[in-house]
């Protein structure tokens, strides 16, 4: 589905990204896990056109990916930001449709009842402005907004960020529903022990490099990602 | 004291001054909004929308409410194009330059207007200027009354764009999350060129409004503009229904404080709330906290 083939970037000359590799296949959860500052979100950039490459390749969906965010949604990569990024001054329903904007347009009204039986928090408060939601319905509303677009990957930046021990479980409870449904998801996250409990592959980027990859069970077990990440 | 009579027509004559006053407003506030910045361009724009009425009548004998047709379209082409082709890509993603860049385009169009027709006022003449209606005892000026209407259609049109078209949601999306807006697949430097279009679409209308009533020459825009200015911070910098409302007010204030200060001294109402709303409300009646 994704494939990121040694792929460099930077900003002005500091280069954040040396050299990743990473993909993503069909119906799986992928975790990229790493502390703060390792290029998590450099990477996402990236991914979705922000940030154009020194070099290497992105290829998704069998195709080159353009270097930039509307080819990016075009092809049906849909980035949920970290920070949510949600519109604060316009409704939830009006946040809901400019997730179709470039994508999906076509079937937005069904698109919109999906993502309303999926979160019936957000239908409940429709007409309401977006930045009046709480921090755990303002995920819901990025991913939602993301679910828009008809993606065929959905990249999730630190989904759980700023939410509560109760909230962060619902969320990794939501994208196990949503990847059962056989959507891909790349899951780039902090949170290391809940993000391998839900993924089936992860990466481990350290340095802008990916240090560790394989199944989740088996980075899960390693004696070093214990020891550097749980404390162990 | 003054008569009801005349008390009752200065403010009529106060509101119907201020819609065109809220339609100049209305261009320099979405400009604002979305763009953040102060178009500095905004009041030269209008001198050359002007320009342009005048062209018409005087060339082609063009009725300047037929031209606003035309008009409002080439004017929102060019300030597509403006920003696309020239502020845009000259701003390199920092606002300041944005604000230097207007302030280069406003000298440089006041010059070309000043090389091309010299200073001199011009007007337009027709016999619809000195036209009136009669409603019971009140002498209401025709072209002010159609002004009038035209700014409260234009503002009514903008605010159904904002509001139920992807575009004007897309315009309003990029106002508070560029990024967020950009990874929707929103084309932001589309959406930049289409605001300051749609600000120059206003002046285009505002300016085949004005000209049946008022006279251009090449520095006209400056006085429109310092209103326009109060108006927006009154209302609330990016606020559209706070720019229709804002310009009534101050046109209000205007025609009352002409009528009790004496004609000249007409203005001062308007800065003094200018400084008032600074002073007391600085986010301005329907402006959003920073």
């Amino acid at each position: 589905m994704l494939d990121v083939k040694s792929i460099r970037t930077g900003y002005g000359g500091v280069e954040v990204l040396r050299g990743i590799d990473l993909s993503v296949g069909q119906g799986e959860i992928v975790a990229v896990l790493g502390a703060n500052g390792v290029g998590k979100t450099t990477l996402n950039k990236a991914l979705s056109g922000l940030l154009a490459l020194t070099s290497g390749s992105i290829t998704f969906d069998g195709k080159p990916l353009g270097g930039s965010p509307i080819a990016a949604v075009e092809a049906g990569l849909i980035h949920v930001p970290e920070g949510r990024k949600i519109f604060p001054n316009m409704s939830i329903q009006e946040n809901l449709e400019l997730g179709s904007y470039r994508r999906g347009r076509a079937s937005r009204a069904r698109n919109m009842e999906r993502v309303y039986e999926t979160f019936p928090k957000l239908r409940q408060r429709m007409t309401q402005m977006a930045g009046t939601l709480s921090g755990g319905e303002q995920q819901m509303l990025a991913i939602g907004r993301g679910m828009m677009a008809e993606p065929k990957l959905l990249i999730l930046d630190e989904p759980s960020l700023g939410l509560s021990p109760l909230l962060v479980e619902e969320m990794f409870e939501l994208i196990k529903r949503l990847n059962a449904d056989g959507l891909p998801i790349m899951l780039v996250e902090q949170n290391v022990v809940q993000s391998l409990e839900i993924a089936h592959r992860a990466y481990i980027i350290e340095n802008g490099l990916v240090t560790m990859s394989g199944s989740a069970a088996d980075i899960a077990a390693d004696p070093d990602l214990k020891r550097a990440y749980l404390g162990l | 004291m003054y008569s009801p009579t005349i008390l009752i027509e200065a403010v009529i004559n106060g509101l119907l001054t201020g819609a065109i006053y809220a339609l100049i407003a209305l261009g320099l506030t979405l400009v604002y909004g979305v763009l953040h910045i102060i178009n500095f361009a905004h009041g030269a724009i209008l001198a050359s929308a002007m320009f342009a009425v005048w062209g018409l009548k005087t060339l082609f004998g063009i009725d300047p409410y037929l031209s606003i047709l035309v008009l409002a379209t080439v004017f929102f082409c060019l300030g597509y194009g403006v920003q696309r082709l020239i502020i845009g890509p000259a701003a390199k993603g920092e606002d300041g330059n944005i604000l230097l860049i207007t302030l280069g385009i406003s000298i440089f169009i006041e010059n070309a207007l000043l090389a091309g027709f010299g200073s001199d006022t011009r007007s337009i003449n027709s016999d619809f200027a000195f036209s009136i209606v009669e409603a019971g005892p009140f002498l209401i000026s025709s072209p002010r009354l159609v002004g009038f209407a035209g700014s409260l259609i234009v503002t009514a049109l903008l605010w159904f764009i904002m509001s139920r078209t992807d575009a004007g949601k897309a315009i309003r999306a990029v106002a508070r999350e560029k990024l967020g807006a950009s990874l929707m697949g929103i084309d932001v430097g589309h959406v930049y060129a289409l605001t300051f279009g749609l600000g120059c679409a206003a002046l285009a209308v505002a300016a085949g409004l004005l000209m049946p009533t008022f006279y251009v020459n090449p520095r006209i825009g400056g006085a429109f503009v310092n209103i326009a200015f109060t108006i927006v911070v009154l209302g609330g910098m990016g606020s559209i229904p706070g720019a229709m409302i804002g310009g009534l007010l101050i046109g209000l204030v205007e025609s009352l404080s002409g009528l009790l200060l004496g004609e000249s001294l007409g203005q001062i109402g308007i800065f003094i709330i200018f400084i008032l709303v600074l002073l007391l409300k600085p986010t301005g009646l329907f402006g959003a906290k920073a």
